[in-house]
């Protein structure tokens, strides 16, 4: 066989195959952007019917609830372990009320409220659109001239859209209280000390409200990832599963990375 | 065929990425009457239907329903003609969260303001027509697949649509099934004044129930004619397909270089 015919070398291969996975990644990219849009622009739709955004919340939202509420109690019973071991060493154990909340409220609730939410409902909204598309009812309410992105994309999105502040909120408060079970009432830290010392400390505007924007752009990232990744899945079996699984890694590492970069930017205010 | 069409498709085109799936493809379904689009697999019959219901478009040609032209249909105007279609999918394609009268009032608590007593009524007129108002409280997986696809049937009629599109509606059932079905799409057609498209391979039950039949190769027509016309055929792709025989202008084998150069190693290896 001639050289001419051996078709490129392994260098070219390489530099195709990385360009291949760049444009394929681009051209996903542009299509969850133009996603996102007909998303926005088919809300209004859906808040005309605030019925559908309910049930949603009720599913994506109040039945987490569970899951979300025991963890933060085991959290916050963690908290209160380990942060009394460490506080007790230096003789601030009543500082063990400001430690649980801040770790809490800034960090912890909004991260793993938006992880445990990604794997829970993010996971079951991707399943849900992804067999609807399989078995050609996404097509089959297109056809009956009923929009799919407004009727069932949009009223999943602002579902966990609105849920997932209110998770953390409650995954925060019921690890404060595992703070408190383990730190007051079993290992004996002054109850006085311990929420007065937390209200002193926990500064509404820059702890409290910075949670809520995190949890907040957490909802907005997995909601997207998860109701995008349903209706792109390939209309298989194996497609669907493998959107359920691209749901999950993907929220994870959006969480963690936008957690970062938010962090960042509220130190620079709080400085 | 009479010249009042309700679809007419012009001398179509169309390709998914570059295999190309219909080459100039043209005809008329007159209004009124039961249409059969007939063809082996994958020589773009449901992609027919989907151009005509406006999901995809042509890069070629033109489907014009009512007199409009679909691809030129802006959003919210196709979204009115659509109103005006119903369409049956091959496997049913019911809303599995919610039950038989759901799926069958789900078209009518959309797009009108109609009194919930109102669609009650409706609904339990459209499934009796179908024959299974008694199975209104059940959901669609407690249905058999005749059953699922009668529920569909009666969703596609929820609105009293003027052309009723079925994707295979005989696909997979017994043969009482399959009769009653293809004795519903001919009374459905008739008493709802509608016109009704059906892709099908079913020759044998859509001999006895359509108007006209269209027989498609290669993204083109190659023949049509009334049942009876079909019957006294002599164009081989035709007799091939009302006699199925395994072998003819529908080739048995899936292109591929002599099987001889590919046991002696000289055709490309898998």
């Amino acid at each position: 066989m001639s050289k001419r015919e051996s078709g490129p070398g392994p260098l070219l291969s390489t530099i195709a195959s990385i360009g291949h996975h760049v444009t394929d990644a681009l051209q996903r990219l542009g299509f969850a952007s133009r996603f996102f849009v007909m998303l926005l622009l088919c809300s209004g739709q859906s808040f005309r019917r605030p019925n559908l955004t309910i049930r949603e919340i009720y599913y994506s939202g109040f039945q987490s609830l569970l899951i979300i509420m025991v963890s933060g109690l085991f959290i916050g019973m963690v908290l209160g372990m380990q942060g009394y071991e460490t506080l007790q060493r230096y003789g601030s154990a009543d500082a063990l009320g400001i430690l649980v909340a801040l770790s809490l409220v800034r960090e912890l609730g909004p991260v793993v409220a938006a992880l445990l939410f990604a794997s829970r409902a993010g996971s079951s909204i991707t399943a849900e659109i992804g067999l609807m598309k399989a078995t050609e009812q996404l097509t089959a309410m297109d056809m009956m001239a009923v929009n799919p992105i407004a009727r069932v994309v949009a009223p999943r999105f602002w579902g966990g859209v609105i849920s997932m502040p209110l998770l953390a909120a409650l995954f925060s408060a019921t690890g404060v209280f595992g703070g408190y079970l383990i730190g007051v009432v079993f290992i004996g830290v002054d109850d006085g000390a311990f929420w007065s010392q937390m209200q002193a400390s926990v500064d509404f505007r820059y702890d409290i409200w910075s949670g809520i924007v995190k949890s907040f752009v957490f909802g907005v990232a997995v909601s997207l990832i998860a109701v995008f990744e349903g209706y792109d899945a390939l209309p298989t079996a194996e497609g669907v599963s493998s959107s359920i699984k691209s749901t999950v890694v993907k929220s994870a590492l959006a969480i963690l990375a936008l957690d970062f970069v938010l962090t960042s930017f509220m130190f620079r205010e709080a400085g | 065929m009479p010249a009042d069409n309700l679809v007419e498709i012009k001398d179509l085109d169309f390709a998914y990425d570059d295999r190309p799936i219909l080459n100039g493809i043209s005809m008329q379904i007159p209004r009124g009457k039961v249409v059969a689009i007939m063809g082996g697999s994958g020589c773009g019959k449901t992609t027919l239907l989907r151009l005509i219901g406006g999901q995809l478009k042509p890069s070629r040609g033109d489907v014009l329903v009512d007199g409009r032209s679909v691809p030129r249909l802006k959003d919210d105007e196709l979204y009115a003609l659509r109103r005006r279609m119903g369409m049956l999918f091959q496997f049913g394609a019911l809303f599995t969260d919610i039950s038989v009268f759901d799926n069958v009032a789900y078209q009518m608590r959309e797009h009108t303001d109609l009194p919930e007593e109102l669609i009650r009524d409706m609904v339990l007129m459209k499934l009796n027509a179908v024959g299974l108002r008694g199975a209104h409280q059940l959901m669609p997986a407690e249905l058999s697949g005749g059953m699922a696809r009668r529920v569909a049937l009666a969703r596609a009629i929820a609105l009293d649509p003027m052309l009723i599109m079925y994707d295979e509606p005989f696909a997979g059932l017994d043969p009482i099934s399959l009769g009653v079905i293809g004795q519903l799409i001919r009374k459905l057609n008739d008493a709802l004044g509608a016109t009704t498209i059906m892709v099908t391979h079913d020759i044998q039950e859509s001999l006895l129930i359509v108007d006209y039949i269209y027989f498609m190769s290669d993204g083109k027509v190659v023949a049509l004619g009334t049942p009876d016309e079909i019957r006294a055929s002599r164009h081989p792709f035709v007799h091939q397909f009302v006699f199925a025989e395994a072998d003819g202008p529908v080739p048995f084998h899936y292109p591929a270089p002599p099987l001889a150069h590919e046991l002696l190693g000289k055709g490309a290896r898998p």
